[in-house]
C-alpha cells in the first residue's frame, strides 16, 4: 500500500451534522475521491487533491476548511502577515490599499508582506532552470499544490516533469525571516509568519509539504475569514494606526500578474509555453501530454482554479471582478523597480540557493492490488460488471460513475444489487425482496432520506 | 484479458483514445511506469499509422499479468518494402502532409525502439498487421 498515506494531509473536512447527503460533492470530484455511504460522504484520502471543487459544489456549506486559530498570531512577539496580492483585490475599489494595511496592523501584525514580492527573484531562478534543461519536457509548474497532487495520483509518469522550485510563498517567507533577524534585530523565535490562504490546497501543502520536510510558514489564515474581519474594521470606522515602520517593497506589474492565469508564462524568456486553468481542463490536457499526443511544448502553467488564484474557494469575491481589479493595480504599477525599492533582490543568492525542493513521488491511485495476478483478476471482474451496467452514472449506488461502482463491487465493499437498474431486473422471485431493496437504499442514503413519514399524506 | 477497438482511417481526432485506455489498465495492474510509457508510445504511433495510411483497422489488446500483446490489423494499401519503411526518415507522405507536421518517417522506428518484440506483416493492396509485445 501507499507509504506516503500518513503524511497526506487534507485541509477539507466534512461537517456531518450539516451534510444533507445530496452527493453533489461526489459528482464534481476530479479524482472520484468521494462516495456516499449511510447518507454521508466518505473521502478516499489517497485520491483527494484538496482542489476544493466539493466545497464550492456543496449547497449547505457542510465542508469546511481547516485553519489555524487566529489567536495563535498573538503567541508571537512579531507576527507577520504574508498576504497574496489578490487579497487586496477582493475589496471594493473605494477602500484604499493603505487602509487594508492599517487594518492588518490594527489586528496585531507587526509586518505585512505580499507573497509575490519574490516573483522577480523567482523569474530568474525559473529561467535558469529551464535553460539548464534538468527536467523532462514539458516542464510543469509546481506552483499550484492541487495540480502537483493531481499529477502524483493521476499522472504518475509526469512527476519528473514538475519543476522543483519553491513557490513565491516560501521564497518570500525565507526572505522575511532572514531580513528581520539580520536587519531588524528581531529574534528568530519571536517571528511568526502567517500565510493568508486563498485555497485549501495551499493549506494542505503547508501542513504536509510535498518534496520538503517542513514549511517555512508558521501558520495559515483563511483568506475569507480575514477579509471579513478587515472589512468590518474599516466599515465600522475604527481608528487605525498610522503606517510608519512598514517596509514598502514596490510591486512590479509582473509580480502582480503572477497569480492570474498566464502570469507565470509571461515571465519566461523563451519557448513554447502554455497556461491552463481549472482542474478538469488541466486533467484533460495532461492526459494528452502523457500519451505523447502533444509534443514540442516547453513549459506548462497549470492551475486548479478557473481564473487561477482569483478563483480560489476562500476568495470572498467574484473571481472576474478580482481579476479586473488586480489588472487595474498592475496597470498602475511600474514595469521594473530598482534594487532599493525591493529588499528581496539583496537576498537573491540566498533565495536562489534555497529555492530547490525535493523530488515529487508518484502515488498512483489506479493500482488495484500489489499482486499483479490479483490485480488482473480484479480488473477482469470489474470489466465484466461494468459492461452490463447502464453507464447512466446516476449515483443512486453512491458512487460517481458506473465504472467506479464496478470497482467497489469487485473490492467487495458494496453488492451488485445496490444498482437501481439491477434491482429493476430482479423481483421477489429471482433474488430481491421489497424489504431488501429498502435496506440497500438506506445503506447508501441513510435512514432519514428513506422515511416514508417525510412525505406529507396529502401529497401521496 | 482481451479487448478490441475499431479505428477509422482519416480520423485523427480520436487517435490516441486506445492508448489512453491501455495506459489506464496497465496502471491498474501496477506495471512499471517506464514500461507503460514505452507501450503507450509504440501503440500510439501504430494507431496513427492506421489513421494516416490505411482505410480501417482493428486493434486487439491482450493484457496478461506479465506481458501485453497488441495486434493492429488494418485494411489498406499495405507496405511493399517493410525493411525500407522501418528506416528512420523514410516516409511516403506527400509534401502537404509533411507541412502539417506528419511524415517524419519516425513512426515505425519509434515503435521498434519501444517494443520488446515487433512483427510487421503486409500484403500490398490488402493491408498491414503490426504486432507489439512488451514484457513487464
Ligand atoms: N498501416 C500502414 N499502412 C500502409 N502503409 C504504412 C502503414 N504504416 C506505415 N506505412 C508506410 O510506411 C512509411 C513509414 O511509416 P512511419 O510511421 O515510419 O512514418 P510516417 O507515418 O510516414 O511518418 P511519421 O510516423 O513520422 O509521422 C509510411 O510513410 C507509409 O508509407
Ligand atoms: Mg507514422
Amino acid at each position: 500500500m501507499d507509504t506516503h498515506q500518513e503524511n497526506f494531509h487534507h485541509a477539507l473536512k466534512f461537517q456531518y451534522d450539516l451534510c444533507i447527503g445530496c452527493a453533489h460533492c461526489t459528482e464534481i470530484c476530479p479524482t472520484a475521491a468521494i462516495h456516499i455511504e449511510g447518507g454521508l460522504p466518505v473521502l478516499n484520502p489517497n485520491r483527494c487533491i484538496d482542489c476544493g471543487r466539493c466545497y464550492s459544489a456543496c449547497p449547505v456549506s457542510a465542508i469546511y476548511v481547516e485553519q489555524d486559530d487566529f489567536q495563535t498570531i498573538y503567541d508571537y512577539k512579531t507576527p507577520v502577515a504574508l498576504v497574496p496580492t489578490i487579497f487586496f483585490a477582493q475589496f471594493p475599489e473605494k477602500i484604499e490599499h493603505d487602509s487594508i494595511l492599517a487594518a492588518l496592523h490594527y489586528l496585531g501584525f507587526k509586518f505585512v508582506y505580499e507573497v509575490e514580492e519574490s516573483v522577480g527573484v523567482l523569474k530568474h531562478i525559473m529561467n535558469e532552470k529551464l535553460m539548464n534543461g534538468d527536467c523532462d519536457k514539458p516542464v510543469i509548474s509546481s506552483f499550484c499544490p492541487a495540480i502537483v497532487r493531481l499529477i502524483q495520483v493521476k499522472f504518475p509518469s509526469l512527476v519528473n516533469n514538475i519543476m522543483l522550485v519553491k513557490p513565491p510563498l516560501d521564497l518570500t517567507s525565507l526572505h522575511i525571516k532572514k531580513h528581520l533577524v539580520e536587519n531588524c534585530g528581531i529574534l528568530n523565535e519571536e517571528i511568526g509568519i502567517f500565510y493568508v490562504a486563498p485555497c485549501p490546497a495551499k493549506i494542505a501543502a503547508i501542513k504536509s509539504p510535498v518534496g520538503e520536510d517542513k514549511s517555512s510558514v508558521t501558520g495559515v489564515i483563511n483568506m475569507n475569514y480575514l477579509y471579513n474581519k478587515v472589512l468590518r474594521i474599516i466599515k465600522q470606522g475604527t481608528e487605525l494606526p498610522a503606517l510608519q515602520n512598514d517596509h514598502r517593497n514596490v510591486m512590479t506589474r509582473r509580480n502582480l500578474l503572477w497569480a492570474l492565469s498566464g502570469g507565470e508564462i509571461a515571465l519566461l524568456k523563451e519557448g513554447r509555453n502554455l497556461a491552463i486553468d481549472e482542474v478538469h481542463n488541466v486533467s484533460a490536457f495532461l492526459e494528452k501530454i502523457e500519451n505523447e499526443d502533444i509534443d514540442n511544448i516547453d513549459f506548462l502553467e497549470v492551475r486548479a482554479c478557473d481564473q487561477s488564484c482569483a478563483g480560489g474557494i476562500l476568495c470572498a469575491n467574484n473571481r472576474f471582478l478580482t481579476v479586473e481589479r488586480q489588472k487595474q493595480r498592475a496597470a498602475h504599477s511600474p514595469v521594473r523597480v530598482s534594487k532599493k525599492f525591493n529588499e528581496l533582490i539583496q537576498n537573491f543568492d540566498y533565495l536562489a540557493d534555497n529555492s530547490k525542493v525535493g523530488k515529487v513521488q508518484p502515488r498512483s491511485m489506479d493500482k488495484l492490488d500489489n499482486d499483479r495476478a490479483v490485480a488482473m483478476q480484479k480488473m477482469e471482474k470489474a470489466f465484466k460488471i461494468n459492461k452490463f451496467l447502464p453507464q447512466v452514472d446516476c449515483r443512486i449506488c453512491g458512487y460517481q460513475t458506473c465504472k467506479e461502482f464496478s470497482f467497489a463491487v469487485t473490492n467487495g465493499v458494496i453488492g451488485l444489487k445496490s444498482c437501481i437498474f439491477v434491482q429493476r431486473l430482479l423481483n421477489e422471485n429471482n433474488g430481491i425482496s421489497a424489504d431488501e431493496r429498502a435496506e440497500l437504499a438506506k445503506k447508501t442514503w441513510g435512514v432519514q432520506k428513506l422515511d416514508i413519514n417525510n412525505i406529507p399524506d396529502d401529497l401521496l | 484479458m482481451l479487448l478490441e477497438y475499431q479505428v477509422n482511417g482519416g480520423d485523427f481526432t480520436n487517435a490516441g483514445s486506445v492508448s489512453s485506455n491501455v495506459k489506464k489498465m496497465m496502471r491498474q495492474l501496477g506495471v512499471d511506469s517506464s514500461v507503460v510509457k514505452r507501450t503507450v508510445v509504440a501503440l500510439y504511433e501504430a494507431e496513427v499509422n492506421i489513421v494516416a495510411h490505411a482505410y480501417r483497422g482493428v486493434i486487439t489488446v491482450d493484457l496478461q499479468p506479465d506481458k501485453i500483446y497488441i495486434k493492429l490489423a488494418d485494411e489498406g494499401p499495405g507496405i511493399a518494402d517493410i525493411s525500407q519503411a522501418m528506416q528512420e526518415g523514410y516516409s511516403t507522405a506527400s509534401v502537404a502532409v509533411r507541412e502539417m507536421g506528419f511524415g517524419a518517417g519516425m513512426g515505425l522506428p519509434n515503435i521498434k525502439a519501444n517494443s520488446d518484440i515487433l512483427n510487421v506483416n503486409s500484403v500490398v493492396g490488402k493491408g498491414t498487421t503490426v504486432e507489439i509485445t512488451n514484457n513487464f
